[in-house]
């Protein structure tokens, strides 16, 4: 079985947010309809997005980081959204996991929106329908297109390859092995929903000197002591005047 | 959560209607028994008209839950199809269902089409108008659990996830309803409206009681999301600097139901007094006049109520909106 889904790693992520345009720009343009935006000069834009780029401080002030952390559909394995769906509409794909709307069966009741602790869908106010991200179905599989282009908008405009797209459930694949080798999580892994996708946690590259590692230990001489242990600030590479 | 008006009104019209209706079968349940006097066809029927009526204006009202109004005649049959899964799928069918139950019982009633279906040991003779009370009332509370587990299945939303919801669901529709059953019997049968009344005190309170035992157990509850499990950092101190949207986006207006903290701590007491404590008073003082103005007041108060009851609910996705940035 398959099951397709990003793995965001948050250690490379700057949050620029090329992934929200990209994706903004392809899902707009598709044969499903536009993406509807309300005021979009106005005061208080507002539209429908599949993916959002958010900022957190980790810590306080001098010991703080920043965190961007881009928050789309995780395409969960055991996704709470689809069960409560009256009509049917929303749905996840056998053959590759991915979690759909179709939007000519939805209602608009809103009841799966309510039924996702993520917050993942977002309502399209001008065909009244719900929306999602689709994880580029209409891209993964066009064979129009060069291989390597057949990959979600985001991952392709993403900069500094904070995203990966890949099959979860082949251990031998990009994203799976990301998630074993760097410490993927899921987010709220409280619910049970066992999201698809999967997030690289920050991480720091330390270098550990000991102490004893700062002191030339392979002097033989040591041994006797017979010469004076010279100070720090003093140098010890020559083996005659120093110990 | 941010209440919808629809859901309110479909929520509070259809429990008073299956209420109305479970009070006027318990009469005549009595009635079979020779425990009260058995009233006129005309009672039971017009009495089933007013459920039917209130079931109406509550389907009336989902309409408006609907994306489009239109879906309600082109997509919303699809609705009965996922009835293994969803709940909603399952109010869906049980809603008409019970109207039609509902609808035949009165016109049994109205038209006396009472064919005998079988004579009780007792002499007691067990009619067809039986028999659709008999599937009404299981449909009643068939429909009562449908709605409730719309909300208590949600299993993040811990207001919700409760059986006291599906308990609070029953109970209140009960009230409504049998306080709406004495106001009517006060018209058409005043005799018996003492018996509604009745019921409705016993209901109203066993109602309150269970009313304040959910609020109690939700005040009590612990987050199990925190903003660390949202984004999976542990650290005690993380503040969201930006929400990646500075106009609101369907995240921000769907689950916040933006009213102040105080507002809601108005609400509470004033649905508690208006739904529960007044309707129990003015029954108390046994006053056919005041029937009216308890059932209103209550009715009112259910409103609050339900206001209430999707206010109070947090949804974890709150976490990831918090700063506009």
């Amino acid at each position: 079985m398959t099951q397709l889904a990003l793995v965001i790693d948050l250690n490379v992520c700057v949050g620029c947010s090329a992934c929200v345009t990209s994706c903004k720009e392809w899902n707009t343009s598709g044969s499903a309809g536009p993406l509807v935006d309300q005021n979009p000069y106005g005061a208080n834009p507002t539209g429908t997005f599949f993916n959002r780029v958010q900022t957190y401080e980790i810590g306080q002030f001098p010991h703080s980081e920043t965190l961007h952390f881009p928050k789309s559909c995780l395409h969960c394995e055991d996704p709470p959204c689809v069960p409560v769906c009256p009509t049917g509409a929303s749905y996840k794909r056998k053959e590759d996991g991915i979690v759909l709307v179709d939007y000519d069966k939805c209602i608009g009741c809103k009841y799966c929106s309510w039924a996702c602790p993520y917050g993942a869908r977002e309502f399209d106010e001008n065909q009244k329908i719900m929306k999602k991200c689709t994880l580029c179905v209409d891209r993964i599989y066009d064979m129009s297109m060069p291989e390597t282009d057949r990959k979600p908008s985001c991952v392709k405009a993403c900069p500094t390859s904070a995203r990966l797209f890949g099959d979860i459930h082949d251990p031998e694949s990009e994203v799976s092995q990301a998630i074993r080798e760097d410490g993927g999580y899921a987010l709220m892994p409280e619910w049970g929903t066992h999201p698809s996708n999967h997030y690289l946690p920050r991480r720091k590259t330390k270098l550990k000197i000991h102490a004893d590692e700062l002191e030339r230990a392979d002097n033989p001489l040591k041994l006797d002591q017979q010469l004076p242990k010279p100070d720090k600030d003093q140098s010890t590479m020559d083996d005659v005047s120093a110990w | 959560m941010k209440p919808a008006f629809s859901v309110i009104f479909l929520t509070t019209l259809i429990g008073a209607a299956q209420g109305l209706f479970l009070a006027l079968f318990t009469h005549q349940s009595y009635a079979l028994f020779g425990l009260l006097p058995m009233q006129s066809d005309d009672f039971y029927g017009y009495g089933s008209a007013i459920s039917f009526l209130l079931l109406c204006l509550g389907l009336f009202a989902a309409v408006f839950h609907l994306g489009k109004p239109s879906y309600m005649i082109t997509r919303a049959w699809r609705g009965i199809l996922q009835w293994r899964t969803s709940w909603m799928s399952r109010e869906l069918i049980a809603l008409p269902a019970f109207m039609g139950i509902v609808f035949l019982y009165g016109v049994a009633h109205l038209l006396t089409i009472r064919p005998e279906i079988v004579t009780l040991p007792g002499g007691q003779v067990v009619d067809l108008t039986l028999l659709l009370g008999v599937g009404g009332t299981v449909m009643a509370f068939v429909l009562f659990i449908c709605t409730a587990m719309i909300y208590a299945c949600l299993r993040f939303l811990r207001e919700w996830h409760t059986p006291l919801t599906v308990i609070n669901y029953i109970l209140m529709g009960g009230s409504s309803g049998f306080i709406l059953a004495a106001l009517y019997a006060s018209s058409s049968a005043p005799d018996e409206a003492g018996f509604f009344a009745g019921w409705a005190i016993i209901i109203t309170l066993l109602a309150f009681i269970s009313r304040v035992a959910s609020l109690v157990r939700n005040a009590r509850l612990k987050p199990k999301s925190t903003l660390q499990t949202a984004i999976g950092v542990k650290h005690p101190h993380i503040v969201q600097r930006s929400m990646g949207a500075m106009g609101g986006s369907f995240n921000t207006r769907e689950y916040f139901h933006g009213r102040t903290a105080a507002f809601l701590r108005a609400v509470k007491p004033a649905f508690l007094l208006l739904a529960f404590v007044l309707p129990l008073l003015l029954l108390a003082l046994d006053t056919p006049t005041l029937l009216g103005a308890a059932f209103i007041l209550q009715y009112l108060g259910l409103l609050a109520e339900r206001w209430f009851f999707f206010a109070q609910a947090n949804h974890p996705q709150n976490l990831y909106y918090q700063t506009v940035g």
